[in-house]
């Protein structure tokens, strides 16, 4: 289902807007119309749509449009052309009441300097938009504890923000967006002000949280590798425009441009790509009814050393080796000589894990799904060839 | 210049005072009697009360709100203004600071406000506060006492005009340098304006406000002094009558009360707005 959708959105800066608008749709740039005009274009034509539960990330350097983007979403900056629906409203259309009723109940903003309330204790700051809402002292009380558990702060209730270090206080920044509930997290530049370390964390704490909460998320950053990381789906701005949207994979194995391809230079694609992209289909596979005798055979003309049992409904059973085929010729069926030992991975793992677990296992690395039934293989010049 | 006639800007304005005498007389009489007589009582219950009585209750406040320095302070200084025979002048001053201050608050806090909500009021108060600094003190008397009559009311008036400007500065300054971040955060939330004010603006702006409340009761005291001229009394009286006779001693006994008399109240209101910050 589609949470939000932005339809055609162009922000204009300036006294004008109509005559940049005029130019713009005759395909001026943006630089001749602040040129002509003195207006600034801020954003121009933005069209994408985030469904419900998704992440969409919105990267781009800064003077790319991307916080204008985020707060034309909520209408805290007001648009000049286009439109913007939530939950199929049009947010323009809205009085001044129903918007600010729609910010109380949908969203959950996070800033990138927290922007937390210096005279309020943890709680109140956590309890500010219930506040807002008049919800009464204890509900809201309530609910804000559970918003702090959720980011594992519950302990400090009665400090105040200038106690916390940073990565605290922007987990206080999330509590306060979590506790009304929101269907959207708003997250403007959430962790670029932390540094690395805690910043890693809190990309992981997000995801596990989102995980179990199923928010929709625009989240913005000017970090390549953050919104590879947590988004579904990227988008790359560039002078208020969209260069390219689409997942994470596709980013990094088709760039639309120069401009992207530059940017994804300097990307550890083996945290992006994902087992997906380096897996072979298997060609051959033993039965656990087969006798060794069979097996050995196949396994001769194939060169191989080792093979992949399946069940009849393809479910991994684990591997048997020739050596041991050899020394138990006279069983029926290899169904006891199985090693069932054998590592596997599953689609989504990234490259990185897998080259993890190449590194100490020198075989095909069986790819499952979750019934543990056998997708396909991962050999290491695999793996080294999608990283190329 | 000699040959262009003198623009009658002295008749203009008295002309204007006495309408404004001639109209609202009835109404500055009513104030004046309620206002002279609330402040005779405040002064007649402080004078009830036994100056160790009253010197410990400020010693309290100012330890409690300042440091046990001040504390120290407030006690050997109200001690010496007793000893010197000035208790009921100190007592008469510091009634008129303070109800001075309080009116002052009272109408300083909303139209600092005010002019920090809307352009237009910060367009017409600025320079009016521009005006009420700037004017010489003694020049607010001549007006207050055709208004209030001579004494106390016009005193409180005056002082009140003097000493009002840097709690509206302050209060608007304070609401306007509440940084733009949590006023995004705020909106983000679904405020609306009352709540960013009374949630937001406001208590982040006390610190600030508590500055140019105690600039007020500076300001306050130093009129109230001046005001003697027109029969205001209190140490001011005492330094005023000390002119009018030529005896310096007296009128550097009463100057040295003053003086420790704003002592006190400078550090326990500057206290105050530092506490409420942290």
């Amino acid at each position: 289902m589609e949470k939000i959708n932005v339809v055609n959105l162009t922000k204009i800066f300036g006294s004008n807007p109509e005559k940049a608008l005029d130019l713009l749709a005759k395909g001026i740039s943006k630089d001749e119309i602040f040129n002509t005009t003195g207006q600034i274009v801020g954003l121009a034509n933005i069209n994408f749509t985030i469904s419900q539960g998704e992440i969409l990330v919105v990267m781009g350097l800064s003077g790319s449009g991307k916080s204008t983007l985020i707060r034309c979403i909520n209408r805290l900056i007001e648009h000049s052309q286009g439109q913007v629906l939530i939950d199929g409203t049009d947010i323009s259309t809205l009085d001044h009441n129903s918007l600010l009723e729609l910010r109380r109940q949908k969203f959950g903003m996070v800033f990138q300097h927290f922007a937390l309330f210096p005279h309020r204790n943890i709680i109140d700051n956590v309890a500010f938009g219930l506040e807002i809402q008049r919800m009464d002292k204890e509900l809201r009380y309530e609910k804000s504890r559970s918003a702090l558990k959720l980011v594992g702060l519950e302990d400090w209730e009665e400090a105040k923000p200038s106690q916390l270090s940073g990565g605290m206080q922007q987990r206080i920044g999330l509590a306060r967006a979590l506790a009304i509930e929101p269907d959207i997290l708003l997250m403007d530049e959430a962790f670029s002000a932390l540094d690395p370390l805690i910043r890693g964390d809190m990309q992981n704490e997000l995801l596990a949280l989102q995980a179990r909460m199923r928010k929709t998320i625009l989240f913005i950053t000017h970090d390549l590798d953050e919104a590879l990381k947590i988004g579904n789906r990227v988008i790359l701005m560039k002078d208020g425009q969209i260069v390219q949207i689409g997942a994470p994979e596709e980013i990094v194995l088709s760039p639309a441009n120069e401009y992207v391809q530059k940017f994804i230079e300097n990307v550890d694609k083996s945290k992006i790509l994902t087992a997906k992209s380096a897996m072979i289909p298997v060609n051959i596979t033993a039965s656990p009814d087969d006798s060794p005798q069979i097996v050995l055979a196949s396994m001769k003309d194939n060169c191989m050393d080792r093979i992949l049992v399946v069940k009849s409904d393809n479910t991994l059973l684990g591997t048997v080796n020739s050596k041991t085929l050899k020394i138990a010729c006279d069983e029926k069926t290899i169904v006891n000589l199985i090693d069932k030992t054998v590592p596997t991975a599953t689609i989504n793992d990234s490259l990185k894990i897998l080259i993890t677990i190449l590194a100490e296992w020198s075989g095909q690395l069986p790819i499952v799904n979750e019934q543990y039934q056998l997708l396909g293989i991962v050999n290491p010049n695999n793996v080294l060839l999608a990283l190329k | 210049m000699e040959n262009i006639p003198k623009l009658p800007l002295d008749h203009w304005i008295d002309d204007g005072l006495d309408f404004l005498t001639d109209n609202f007389a009835f109404l500055t009489k009513i104030i004046s009697r309620y206002l002279e007589d609330t402040i005779d009582y405040m002064v007649e219950s402080l004078m009830y009360l036994p100056p160790w009585l009253i010197i410990i209750i400020f010693a309290l406040i100012a330890w409690r709100f300042a440091s046990y320095k001040v504390g120290i302070f407030t006690v050997l200084g109200l001690c010496l203004l007793w000893n010197l025979r000035l208790w009921e002048s100190t007592m008469e001053t510091l009634t008129l600071v303070l109800v001075a201050t309080f009116i002052a608050i009272l109408i300083a806090v909303p139209t600092g406000i005010l002019a920090a909500i809307s352009k237009l009021a910060n367009r017409i108060i600025m320079p009016l506060m521009d005006l009420m600094q700037t004017m010489p003190a003694f020049v607010y008397l001549i007006p207050a006492i055709p208004f209030f009559g001579l004494g106390t009311v016009s005193a409180i008036f005056s002082t009140v005009i003097f000493a009002m400007p840097p709690t509206i500065r302050l209060t608007c300054l304070g609401i306007k340098q509440v940084s733009p971040e949590l006023m995004e955060a705020a909106d983000a939330f679904g405020s609306t304006k009352t709540q960013k004010l009374l949630k937001v603006q406001l208590p982040l702006a006390i610190p600030t406000i508590m500055a140019g409340i105690n600039q007020t009761i500076m300001l306050a005291l130093s009129m109230v002094v001046i005001a003697a001229m027109i029969g205001a009394g209190g140490l001011g009286g005492e330094v005023w009558t000390a002119i009018q006779r030529l005896k310096p001693g007296m009128g550097f006994q009463a100057g040295i009360a003053i003086v420790i008399l704003a002592i006190i109240l400078d550090r326990i209101s500057q206290k105050i707005g530092r506490g409420k910050n942290e």
